[in-house]
């Protein structure tokens, strides 16, 4: 490679876009499917845990990739999830100074992102081969891809399961049939199994407006 | 009816390939077909056609659900003017009526969303329109409590015609029984417009029940021991429950229609009552209170147990296919749905939860009895040669 390749060369920006549809970690590969379905409950938790696994698998591609010279092929997978799991610790501890209310709704699943399986994917896959800033970028792009459709998800299971965004109250009150309306929310919106079939009516979605993505 | 064919001869060139309307030539073979059998024949290939197409089939299961949803409606004048109180003074038709005006909403907003949802996705592939909806559209009214809203009804019916059927690829695909899906998502999206003792009972202009009345189905009321359950009055159909449920009688005029013309498995029904007769003399037997101490013949005339058994666990798409599978099949949803019913108190009615599952499982077991059936073949064949 050229030492003079700009920052964000055509290549690089690829890194970036192509997670977001054409190699999306959840509706593509499939992988981190377990925390989709579990956080996506309200919106708030959905982009928190968004942005923590983007704050982990960015530092922790850039890391692995400036190690993967002296990485002993052998203990490679160790090697990567002690540093894995460092910087989940921070996270953590970065949650639970500042946003301690979503930390408590996030739970166990913020530890959980050890085994997420497209941070290990992704060290693997990716910022074994490459250098840094690639890694970087690789890391920052899997991450929205994931966060997007957890945002998209987030978005949908809390406003038709409890009729609020981010908290605020968006379907009115009065609206309920408890106060004499119509209404009621969608309890089937608050389970998991409707969070699956979410990701199912995403993944169709996005199907039939890329066809390529489409098999046999 | 002459006029009728002269309409579609005279539409026909405009539907036709390349013509202006072509893309309306889905909705017009579905209307055609329906009013009429097809003269098309094969161009290659077979020529023998059975005269029943799928729309015929159809058209006898939706005959066959008629008494049970004429006396659902009755049934549904008769709660309400029975919790006014007003039984004695009010007359025959008065209680139909009531009970028609009521169900006529449910049925229509099933049709129109479910038909329209259809015709959209038939225009959308490029396909014919796909006759499933026919039946299934009387279905979902009929397992629905009368007071759930229509607009509850509306995405109901999306959800199971969108998720239960056209993303395995429409009519004929479906993994489960559409109503039943749409049953389920009511059941557990809004659980409250979908038990209780409130929802059975058009209760419109009514502000106090009569003395003595109460709106709980006798099975609400076998989970807290009260198992007195009058008999006749339950296998006629006067109590409370789903719209097309409550009828036993008129049920078995249903199952007797589809015994006869052939379209209804009497090997699955039979096969399902078995299974309830069996898991209900079971827990006779261990019994420990009083819903497990109720008499084991009276779980098939309350809920939705003999509507199951005739009209949903019969459903040829989901059902098991091979003659053996058949009673596995019924045999096990008479069981799960008694033991569920009995010993879950979370779930009152376990005959939807109970055919879902067996729907689930219905190819696993075919599966293995064609599996055996080869292996039992493959070793004669050895033998012999």
């Amino acid at each position: 490679m050229s030492d003079k390749e700009p920052l964000f060369s055509k290549k690089n920006l690829k890194l970036l876009s192509d997670p977001l549809d054409s190699s999306n970690p959840i509706t593509v590969q499939v992988l981190g499917i377990c925390s989709a379905l579990a956080v996506t409950a309200q919106l708030k938790p959905s982009v928190v845990m968004s942005l923590s696994v983007m704050a982990v698998l960015a530092f922790a591609n850039v890391i692995i990739s400036l190690l993967r010279n002296t990485i002993p092929n052998r203990i490679r997978i160790i090697v990567q999830l002690v540093v894995i799991a460092a910087l989940v610790i921070l996270v953590d501890q970065v949650l639970k100074a500042f946003v301690y209310d979503v930390s408590k709704q996030l739970s166990v699943f913020v530890g959980l992102i050890i085994t997420n399986c497209i941070i290990m994917g992704r060290l693997e896959a990716f910022a074994l081969g490459n250098k840094p800033w690639p890694s970087f970028l690789d890391g920052i792009g899997n991450a929205a891809g994931y966060g997007a459709i957890l945002v998209i998800v987030g978005f949908f299971r809390e406003l038709f399961g409890s009729g609020t965004l981010w908290g605020f109250r968006i379907i009115p009150e009065s609206w309920y049939i408890e106060n004499g309306g119509f209404y009621a929310n969608n309890g089937m919106m608050i389970l998991p199994p409707m969070a699956l079939i979410t990701v199912g009516a995403i993944i169709w979605v996005q199907r039939s407006r890329n066809r390529k993505l489409i098999e046999d | 009816m002459k006029a009728l064919k002269n309409f579609f001869e005279k539409t026909k060139p405009y539907v036709q390939k390349g013509a202006k309307y072509h893309w309306l030539h889905s909705t017009h073979d579905a209307f055609f077909t329906l009013a009429f059998v097809q003269k098309d024949t094969s161009k290659s290939g077979t020529h023998i056609h059975d005269y029943i197409d799928l729309k015929r089939t159809m058209g006898i299961v939706v005959f066959a659900l008629v008494p049970a949803l004429l006396m659902g409606m009755y049934n549904i004048g008769y709660q309400h003017f029975g919790a006014l109180g007003q039984l004695e003074t009010a007359a025959f038709f008065d209680l139909f009526l009531f009970g028609f005006l009521k169900v006529l909403p449910v049925i229509l907003v099933s049709y129109i969303v479910g038909l329209g949802i259809e015709f959209i996705f038939a225009q959308f592939r490029g396909h014919e329109v796909n006759e499933g909806f026919l039946v299934s559209g009387i279905l979902i009214p009929m397992v629905m409590p009368i007071n759930t809203p229509l607009w509850m009804i509306g995405v109901a019916t999306a959800f199971a015609v969108v998720f239960g059927k056209e993303v395995f690829g429409g009519t004929g695909m479906n993994i489960w029984n559409p109503a039943l899906v749409a049953r389920a998502f009511l059941f557990f999206a809004y659980p409250a417009q979908m038990s209780g003792d409130s929802v059975w009972i058009s209760a419109s202009g009514i502000e106090k029940m009569a003395d003595g009345f109460t709106g709980a189905t006798p099975m609400a009321q076998a989970v807290l021991g009260e198992t007195n359950l009058n008999v006749w009055d339950a296998f006629v159909g006067l109590i409370p429950g789903s719209i097309g449920e409550t009828s036993t009688l008129a049920i078995l005029i249903g199952a007797a229609i589809l015994i006869i013309t052939g379209i209804g498995n009497w090997k699955i029904m039979l096969s399902t009552v078995l299974g309830g007769l069996f898991m209900g003399i079971l827990l006779n037997i261990f019994a420990v209170n009083a819903y497990m101490e109720m008499p084991f013949w009276e779980h098939l005339i309350i809920g939705g147990f003999a509507f199951g058994a005739v009209f949903m666990a019969t459903d040829p798409v989901s059902g098991a296919q091979t003659d053996k599978g058949k009673w596995i099949y019924g045999f096990l949803i008479g069981v799960l749905a008694i033991l569920i019913r009995v010993v879950n108190p979370a779930y009152p009615e376990g005959m939807m939860l109970a055919i879902l599952l067996m729907n689930t499982f219905a190819p696993l077991i075919d599966h293995y009895i064609i599996q055996g059936n080869i292996k039992r073949r493959l070793k004669r064949v050895q033998q012999s040669a």
